[in-house]
């Protein structure tokens, strides 16, 4: 079996894989990764995007050799420092998940699709999430969600001082901050 | 903002607890669990329709590596009973025996005929085709009229019938009513078949522990689930709990009790381990039950100046091959209301439950009222265009007027509350009617090959299933009641029980908001606790939008009964009548005077340590309640859609959709509206996109997500949304239920509005899903290759 190495939310490892499992599978079954889920057998739904060396990549289409040397992100490793990824509050507060099955793969592609544009309008982000399917939303929240994520990216990188807008990671019952609905 | 414990929650767009863990990749999908030693299994599955099975041999498979066991139906044949339809709605019924494992038929392409059981999920995968089956094939059965006729092949040989029943209600003199009209417009509305297709795909964990089961599934019905696997497999109740972890969504496809739920339980009792299932996607277009499939035949009669004198319809409606757990009772529920708003003298429907040899049918999201909105609203639009009418005026002369609430309509329903006009004027408002009224008439005379067309849809559906009275009066095996208990801690903290079983409507939220507010403590205080048959023994589950209207009432008792309680308690304690106690934000005061306060959670304390209690008080503060609703719930709304059409392509274009929906009080506005919009997304879907189609061998052609059209964000647009608030008299919260509001209005207001576009090319009607190819055929009327203009 091919010996793979590579580095999964921050963490080395050093793995004999089968040569055709797919990455998915190997983060899934053999590192007990399983915050990335599987909702399709065809490539077609997205729930399982991942960020390979920082671009999203569906890890139901790239084999775990093909990961090999490579810096793989998670849904799991995108807090960093204990804080939430703008990309991640913006989804909590204009409720833009539902059953969070789409979530991980959802704000992944998402990440990817600002880093290429860093201004998207809601059109661009439609298209650009287009691999990404969701059947709660109906999509309106989540767009509004990578807009506002978006502006906050935006200004975040123009500020000269260490990003001053992101709160500490919600504990997982309380302190969920209160919003306002969306338009 | 912190919740102080005088800040009102209900109402508040408060930010959901369940986010947390979900955002961040800590979710316990059934998927992510791992037992130690489990075993996984794999199902062979028919490739054929309809055949006899002759011979099973795994012989060869049981030699494969990992490879642990092996079974056919013949092996379960004794023990695997037949899969429950918990809903016979008729006396004379044809139900027939649905073992989890064909033994020696298969009746649809994808039933299991055998399975595999190995070390890990990719061998057991790989042995399915060294089972060897064999098969003689007989006649596909696909087409539900030529299932009915004389002589037709029959999907089950026994029953002597493709008919599984008749379901007739007549409700005043119809034929008065159709002979006297002055207009009659009839139409046949095709329901296409639907995958339901939730993100998450199915998959099941059992675990023998001794005598007894821990289960573990994707399901939406826990407590229902664990009642029939005990009914279904002999294993007595308590010996099996059900868990239904993280969800990720159902849409009516999780309201189920599967043949792969009913075999982990066995196979984990056979081998003594624990087993798991998860299906693949393809697997589960094929197998996971399907939505709507239904012919109607539908007439209105009416006065020259639009009044509705009667209405008939008759469904045939797709069982599939086998009755599930509410399979016949789908087109039922609708049957009650294609009337919808309208009031009218005389009603007629029958319904004909059909075999055929295909997946078999059951809830999807709406489940039987989607299908008689969408018939009653787009004969509306038919009716107006025969009568010359604008299709919101022809409304306007039929509607229930919101002082005429209480209304009992003509199929016997009494709508409690409503307010179509203040909807409707709300709605016409955000969408700029008579402006795009305007532009379509300049558009029609310009002849431009871009038509932009109107659709409306002013609906109503019945939610808060069930008074268990009706749903016994129906036939429907189970009650409609909800459970819930709520528990204040020593800390003053509390937890609640419920019976309902999220999956994505954010319940923990919710219930949490009003249980807040009704005991005067933090909304952080507060844990929901659901969807363990162990931890909520008591429940009736998660479906038809009834979380709210019946869980919720349950909660809300619950608290009064605990408030109560504490009442009693505080008064022992600041030595007070429990009349001169008030009671808010938490505390309990005693009226008028300055005298010291005690608050619930001191009340707690107390009653915890119950070192001083009232004579008869029971330690520690908690209660809990059982609810059965009195009656239906009826949200309403007015849904208004603006499609512009190519008549030279066939392409449709949403360009914008306006929803206001009267769901009566509300308790998280930010909750709402992610309903509506998920609602909206699917019902849209069936409108233009969605049709599980078979081929005439009886195979899924559109058995991957490659193949059936599950609309991106790229094919869907934005929505303006916008409510009106009437209460509900029949709860104590005035809520009315938003689950499927959106999927039950839009259908009818998209396909409303694409026929609207092409009416001045004399279409009157274009077939589900209207895709670019059915638009122009309807526009050019060129046949396809069935013989049909559309
Ligand atoms: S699991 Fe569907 S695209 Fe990877
Ligand atoms: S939130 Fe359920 S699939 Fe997207």
């Amino acid at each position: 079996m091919p010996n793979i190495r590579v580095t999964v939310d921050g963490v080395r490892y050093d793995d004999q894989v089968e040569a055709r499992n797919l990455l998915v599978h190997y983060l899934r079954e053999q590192l007990g990764k399983v915050g990335t889920p599987i909702g399709c057998d065809t490539s077609n739904c997205g729930a399982c995007t991942v960020l390979l060396d920082g671009l999203s990549a569906k890890s139901c289409s790239v084999l775990a050799v093909q990961a090999d040397g490579h810096d793989i992100t998670t849904i799991e490793g995108l807090a960093a420092d204990g804080r939430w990824h703008p990309l991640q509050r913006a989804f909590h507060e204009h409720h833009a998940l539902q059953c969070g099955y789409c979530t991980p793969g959802m704000i992944l592609a998402a990440i990817d699709l600002l880093r290429e544009n860093p201004d998207p309008s809601d059109e661009e982000i439609r298209e650009g999430l287009e691999g990404n399917l969701c059947r709660c939303t109906g999509y309106a929240n989540i767009v509004a969600a990578v807009r506002a994520a978006a502006a906050e990216i935006r200004a975040a990188a123009a500020a000269p001082a260490p990003r001053a807008s992101a709160d500490p990671v919600p504990s997982a019952a309380a302190a969920a901050p209160s919003v306002e609905a969306t338009p | 903002m912190t919740t102080t414990p005088e800040a009102p929650n209900l109402g508040r767009a408060q930010a959901r607890k369940e986010d947390a863990r979900l955002l961040t990749g800590r979710t316990n999908w059934t998927d992510n669990i791992r037992l130690p030693g489990a075993l996984h299994v794999a199902f062979v599955r028919s490739p054929l329709a309809h055949a006899r099975i002759t011979g099973v041999d795994y012989s060869a498979a049981l030699e494969l590596p990992g490879v642990v066991a092996a079974f056919s139906g013949a092996d379960f044949a004794d023990e695997q009973g037949s899969l429950p339809c918990a809903w016979p709605v008729t006396e004379d019924i044809v139900t027939p025996a649905h073992p989890p494992m064909a033994v020696d038929e298969v009746r649809y392409a994808g039933e299991a005929v055998a399975c595999v059981v190995a070390r890990d999920a990719q061998s057991a995968a790989d042995a399915l085709e060294a089972v060897d089956v064999d098969y003689e094939p007989l006649p596909a059965v696909l087409d539900m009229e030529a299932a009915l006729a004389d002589g037709a092949d029959l999907v089950h040989a026994d029953a002597g019938t493709n008919r599984s029943f008749l379901w007739p209600l007549t409700e005043g003199d119809v034929d008065a009513a159709f002979d006297g009209a002055d207009v009659v417009v009839t139409r046949r509305y095709r329901q296409q078949r639907l995958i339901p297709a939730a993100m998450e795909p199915r998959a099941v964990v059992c675990r023998p522990e001794g005598d007894s089961f821990t289960l573990w599934s994707a399901t939406q019905i826990p407590h229902v689930l664990r009642v029939m696997l005990a009914m279904t497999t002999g294993i007595p109740e308590q010996d099996i709990r059900v868990i239904a972890p993280d969800v990720g969504g159902g849409f009516g496809s999780k309201l189920q009790v599967t043949a792969e739920e009913v075999l982990a339980l066995l196979l984990a009792r056979r081998l003594g381990l624990p087993v798991k299932w998860t299906e693949t996607r393809s697997e589960g277009f094929q197998t996971t039950h399907h939505g709507r499939d239904q012919i109607q035949d539908v007439s209105i009669a009416a006065d020259a100046d639009g009044r509705i004198r009667g209405l008939k319809v008759d469904l045939l409606a797709d069982m599939g091959a086998y009755l599930m757990l509410v399979t016949p009772g789908v087109p039922i529920l609708g049957a009650l209301m294609f009337p919808g708003i309208y009031k009218m003298d005389a009603y007629s429907f029958s319904c004909t439950g059909v075999f055929t040899t295909k997946m078999p049918t059951d809830a999807y999201r709406g489940a039987g009222r989607p299908e008689a909105t969408y018939a009653i609203e787009r004969i509306m639009n038919e009716l107006a265009d025969e009568l010359g009418m604008d299709p919101l005026e022809l409304r306007r002369r039929n509607w229930i007027a919101h002082e005429e609430f209480p209304y009992t309509t003509i199929a016997g329903l009494t709508y409690d509350s409503g307010n179509y006009e203040a909807a409707t004027e709300r709605a016409v408002e955000l969408f700029g009617y008579s402006e795009l009224r305007a532009e379509q008439e300049r558009r029609r005379a310009a002849g431009d090959p871009v038509q932009l067309g109107i659709g409306v849809s002013t609906f109503t559906e019945m939610c808060g299933l069930a008074p268990s009275r009706v749903l016994g009066s129906l036939r429907y095996g189970a009650g409609g009641w909800e459970h819930a208990s709520v528990r204040m801690l020593p800390t003053g903290k509390v937890e609640v029980v419920t019976g309902s079983s999220a999956h994505g409507q954010g319940h923990e939220t919710a219930w949490s908001q009003i249980v807040a507010d009704r005991l005067g403590v933090p909304f952080e205080d507060i844990r929901v606790l659901h969807g363990d048959t162990q931890v909520a023994p008591r429940g009736m589950d998660t479906y038809g939008s009834r979380s709210l209207v019946v869980g919720g009432t349950a909660v809300v008792r619950a608290c009064d009964r605990v408030v109560d309680k504490a009442r009693a308690i505080a008064a022992h304690m600041l030595e007070a009548a429990e009349e001169d106690l008030e009671f808010s934000g938490g505390v309990f005061r005693v009226r008028g005077t300055e005298r010291p306060s005690a608050t619930i959670q001191e009340v707690s304390l107390a009653a915890f340590a119950a070192h001083d209690l009232p004579e008869e008080m029971e330690a520690s503060l908690d209660s809990e309640a059982t609810v059965d609703p009195d009656d239906f719930s009826y949200p309403h709304g007015t849904h208004l859609c603006a499609v512009e059409v190519d008549t030279e392509t066939g392409r449709t274009r949403i360009r914008s959709y306006v929803a206001v929906d009267d769901v009566g009080t509300i308790v998280n506005p930010m909750i709402v509206e992610g309903q509506v919009h998920g609602g909206l997304a699917q019902g849209i879907a069936q409108a233009l996109y969605e049709e599980a189609v078979y081929d005439t061998e009886g195979n899924l052609v559109t058995s991957t997500m490659a193949d059936y059209l599950l609309p991106s964000a790229a094919d869907l647009p934005d929505f303006t949304t916008d409510r009106t608030v009437t209460p509900s008299t029949t709860n104590p919260l005035g809520v009315k239920g938003v689950g499927e509001a959106g999927t039950i209005a839009s259908t009818p207001a998209v396909v409303n509005a694409v026929v609207d576009a092409l009416r001045p090319y004399g279409v009157r009607d274009v077939p589900m899903p209207c895709t670019p190819e059915r638009v122009w055929r309807a526009v050019t009327g060129v046949q396809d290759n069935e013989g049909a203009a559309q």
